[in-house]
């Protein structure tokens, strides 16, 4: 879809607190609302089965400079009215910013997209059970050593709208679904583990085929792994372990960070920060992506931004506060984590436009080097102010163009800034992912790998 | 601190009735009311201070080897109807008769006396402390060129009923302050983080100076500005008391908690009674620890929380468990269910996990090392619980040269396989102390937790840096 949400009730409600506004104040109200639901699968049995609803309403309020917020998780009018109340007292506790402000809108026509799939809301709970089922019982059919730690199957709806006293009056909402199976595999007494996904907005349409053997081939090749020594390598990253790289690399990219002193990137705007053979977007209206969205959390259109074009770094991407206060044009990236969260800028749905070859082709051409397969502590060993990381990793050994042994309990580590330079190769393997950034598989030279 | 009745006993054993109408075993109703307050300061600036709050209620229903779990945040007797016959219908195997419950109430029992509640200070009081924290990290050193801090408090009232009759009843109060420094200098930017969190009221900052937290961070940030690349390879590791109980939580705490254990997922399983550690390691999670940030008076499925040894001189002594787990092995809980919010289903957890006290002065353990990294500050870590394989970031770490602390290094991860490390641990000092307070992430659900260690060293670690 989009369009307004089916019964314009949130955008109701959304435009009541803006109509309440007083002479001098600026006001925004973003109301949401979402139901999901959770199915584990274990042993042929529904472990659990969680239904959860939740909606909520974040109102902002802007006088003088100065800002003050609050948010309640109830649309109940009286609560309303308490929020209301307790952000403009709240705004008196805030510190003049000349760049406060809400966003305004921008002129940039909402992309129409397909979010919304009628047939996801009429999915029984009984297909759904059955769906996190066959992907269990798929999986410990390919492979005997294989057990399944649980087999899950997701969906989420969610509407939301934004209206503001600056002229914004927006709605949207959007489903979605995945299957998610984790494994084991054991020879032994050793286990590895591995993963496989399927994501889509039909639960028809999921491949459950795939997920099964990702998760089977990702625990069962690991194991006999062991310890590389430490040396110079080059590494081909699974289109999984990219996509967690990405998410890094974007917040980089943040023009709130540029704007107070903490991206590395800030002062190389035009210049070549990457191969030119990495092309990275930011791209909300795919509607493949997970996390597609025809508005961003300001209630602007969400849009496809070209961040880095040939290795060139083009833009940064802005909420409305980080585009008034860099002077740049907006980008349609306000992002709210929820109803109680402010919006801050963010990617949205990054992508790196894929080259040509698959993992296969690219690997067969590589004489000496890893296949990273999991990477484990980005978030601890990542610093994106600074660009220094260091990431636990499993994966096999590529030797003469085949794949070897399996190695664990290694770390690879490098620069963001170095390592967006050394990258060799996009793969032509797009993969979607339930996350904020799809994977590709990458070739990046010359990352130091510490083991033995 | 007042008294409250977040839900009439008669609503809840109304509920607990209706959501075992289907023929469950069990049902529970999990409610609870959150306000809270956060204050932001970034760039010289208090940027917003913004109030929340969140009421509701997440209810379960167990039958057999099914869990239904609905939650709503209406809580009107409608409301929770609505939510229990959803819960019931998800687990729903048969038909039931229908029982009806008596709810005995415990007395509410109090972990961490609160003296000051948050929410009798002035919004302009906790503003304050930012600005105080703004000017210390700043005058801290030249180099230092911006500055987030954020403060936050939390008041959440808790009411949890069950189909076997228990009634309990709790007020958990945390107070928390992060600051976080960039600091500028030929090397390019390098950033240092501190924080303070407390199951305790505002008189915290009465007992803890802010000044310290914001002149730690920034002294991290600073230092790094003349740190050289962390190297690549295994050597010995001296962790600083209170720096590295994250170890401990990685290594082993996800390990032990039973139902990954029940599951085949860890590398523990099976082991109770046998040498998992060095004889050195007695490992201890601790609910009742007063005032840290893990601690709570009672689970979030009304057990009490407990002081469990897991580990006694090397040997595995005990998983931690919840309610589930614990019912289906005919054993008691050790009050370790725990979950985010009412949105979210009780799993095992960790609360304070530390490792007890050696007896060897801390710094004969570096003395004793000749070359290896000290590390007195640790970030996130993570673990596979399967393999045993773990991960934990340095934040402040510094080289091992003939048995002095010298150089600093920048930021890398550690890696080890918990099983090997525990038993490479080959030095304890006698110095213990807890660390930063904790978010322990689990199968996308955030608990706050604690952990702590006295200085100790782990004859081999691999270090992830890029140095040769």
């Amino acid at each position: 879809m989009s369009g307004p949400d089916r019964s314009g009730e949130l955008l109701a409600i959304a435009e009541r607190v803006v109509a309440m506004a007083r002479p001098g104040e600026q006001v925004e109200a973003y109301v949401g609302r979402g139901v999901s639901t959770e199915v584990r699968v274990y042993e042929g049995e529904v472990e659990h089965f969680v239904s959860a609803q939740s909606q909520g309403i974040g109102i902002r309020v802007i006088r003088d400079g100065r800002t003050g917020s609050s948010s309640a998780g109830s649309l109940d009018e009286s609560v309303i009215a308490e929020v209301l109340v307790e952000a403009r007292d709240n705004l008196g506790y805030g510190e003049v910013d000349e760049w406060a402000g809400l966003a305004a809108p921008d002129g940039v026509a909402v992309t129409p997209q397909n979010l919304w799939n009628d047939a996801l809301e009429s999915a029984t709970p009984a297909r759904k059970i059955q769906l996190a089922k066959d992907l269990e019982r798929r999986t410990l059919a390919i492979d005997g050593r294989v057990r399944v730690d649980d087999s899950n199957y997701m969906d989420a709806f969610g509407e939301s709208a934004v209206a503001t006293t600056t002229g914004i009056r927006v709605a949207g909402r959007e489903n979605g679904c995945h299957l998610s199976v984790g494994t084991l595999a054991d020879d032994g007494d050793e286990t590895q583990t591995g993963f496989g996904f399927a994501v889509g907005r039909d639960p028809e349409a999921l491949d459950i085929e795939k997920a099964a053997v990702d998760a089977v081939e990702r625990a069962t090749r690991l194991l006999g792994a062991t310890k590389p020594e430490s040396r110079r390598t080059t590494i081909v990253l699974d289109p999984y372990c990219t996509a967690q790289f990405l998410g890094i690399i974007g917040s980089t990219l943040n023009g709130e960070s540029v704007a107070k002193g903490r991206s590395l990137f800030a002062s190389r705007l035009g210049e070549s920060v990457a191969t030119p053979l990495l092309t990275l977007v930011d791209d909300p209206t795919d509607p493949r992506a997970y996390t597609a969205t025809d508005i961003d959390g300001e209630g602007l259109a969400a849009r496809r931004n070209v961040l880095v074009s040939d290795g060139v770094l083009k833009m940064f991407v802005q909420s409305s506060y980080s585009a008034r206060r860099l002077g740049a044009a907006t980008t349609g990236n306000g992002v709210r984590g929820g109803y109680g969260g402010g919006p801050g800028a963010g990617c949205l749905a990054l992508q790196i436009v894929p080259g040509a070859r698959s993992q296969a082709e690219i690997i067969a051409g590589i004489d000496d080097g890893i296949l990273i397969q999991q990477v484990q502590g980005l978030h601890s060993g990542v610093n994106p102010v600074s660009g220094d990381f260091s990431t636990g990793a499993a994966g096999l050994t590529i030797s003469k163009g085949a794949l070897g042994t399996p190695v664990r309990e290694f770390t690879i580590a490098s620069t963001l800034q170095k390592m967006l330079l050394d990258i060799a190769e996009v793969g032509g393997d797009l993969e979607w992912l339930p996350m904020r950034a799809t994977g590709v598989s990458l070739v990046i030279h010359d990352v130091t790998m510490s083991g033995a | 601190m007042t008294t409250f009745d977040l839900l009439d006993d008669d609503v809840l054993a109304r509920t607990l009735a209706l959501a075992l109408r289907t023929g469950a075993d069990f049902a529970e109703v999990y409610a609870t009311d959150w306000r809270g307050v956060g204050v932001g300061l970034d760039d010289g600036r208090i940027e917003e201070l913004s109030t929340g709050r969140n009421t509701g209620a997440g209810i379960r229903v167990i039958h057999c080897e099914t869990t239904g779990f609905a939650h709503t945040a209406d809580l009107s007797p409608a409301g929770l109807a609505a939510a229990a016959s959803v819960a019931a219908e998800a687990a729903r195997q048969g038909d039931g008769a229908t029982r009806s419950i008596a709810l005995a109430e415990r007395p509410q029992r109090v972990v961490s006396p609160i003296e000051i509640d948050p929410s009798s200070i002035g919004k302009a009081a906790k503003v304050a402390l930012l600005r105080r924290v703004d000017d210390a990290a700043r005058s801290t050193g030249g180099a230092i060129t911006q500055v987030s801090a954020g403060y936050s408090d939390g008041r959440t009232r808790v009411v949890i009923a069950n189909s076997d009759g228990l009634l309990a009843r709790d007020e958990r109060v945390r107070t928390l302050l992060r600051v976080s420094a960039v600091a500028n200098g030929d090397t390019g930017m390098q950033t240092g983080f501190d924080s303070l969190g407390h199951t305790m009221g505002f008189e915290l900052f009465d007992k803890v100076s802010v000044e310290e937290v914001a002149r730690t961070a920034a002294q991290r940030a600073l230092t790094k500005l003349r740190a050289r690349p962390a190297p690549s390879g295994s050597m010995p590791v001296v962790i600083k008391a209170g720096s590295g109980g994250v170890l401990f939580h990685e290594a082993c705490g996800h390990g032990l908690e039973a139902d990954l254990v029940a599951k085949g997922a860890s590398v523990y399983k099976g082991k109770v009674g046998e040498l998992v550690a060095s004889p050195l390691v007695t490992l201890v999670d601790d609910g009742t620890m007063t005032h840290e940030w893990g601690a709570i008076a009672i689970d979030d499925e009304g057990h009490a929380s407990q002081y469990n040894v897991l580990i006694e001189n090397g040997v595995l002594t005990d998983y931690m468990w919840d309610f589930l787990r614990a019912r289906k092995e005919g054993r008691s809980p050790s009050g370790n269910g725990r979950r985010q919010s009412y949105k979210h289903l009780p799993m095992v957890r960790m609360t304070n996990t530390y490792v007890l006290n050696g007896d060897e002065d801390p710094g004969d353990i570096v003395r004793d090392t000749d070359h290896g990294v000290y590390v007195a500050h640790l970030g996130g870590g993570s673990v596979n619980t399967a393999t045993g394989d773990f991960v934990f970031g340095m934040t402040e770490a510094y080289l091992i040269e003939n048995g002095e602390i010298t150089e600093p290094l920048r930021e890398g991860n550690l890696i080890g396989n918990g099983p090997q490390v525990l038993r490479d641990i080959d030095r304890l000092g006698n110095d213990f102390a807890m660390g930063n307070p904790g978010t322990c992430g689990k199968d996308g659900q955030g608990v706050p937790v604690g952990d702590g260690q006295p200085t100790l060293r782990v004859k081999s670690l691999t270090i992830g840096g890029t140095a040769s």
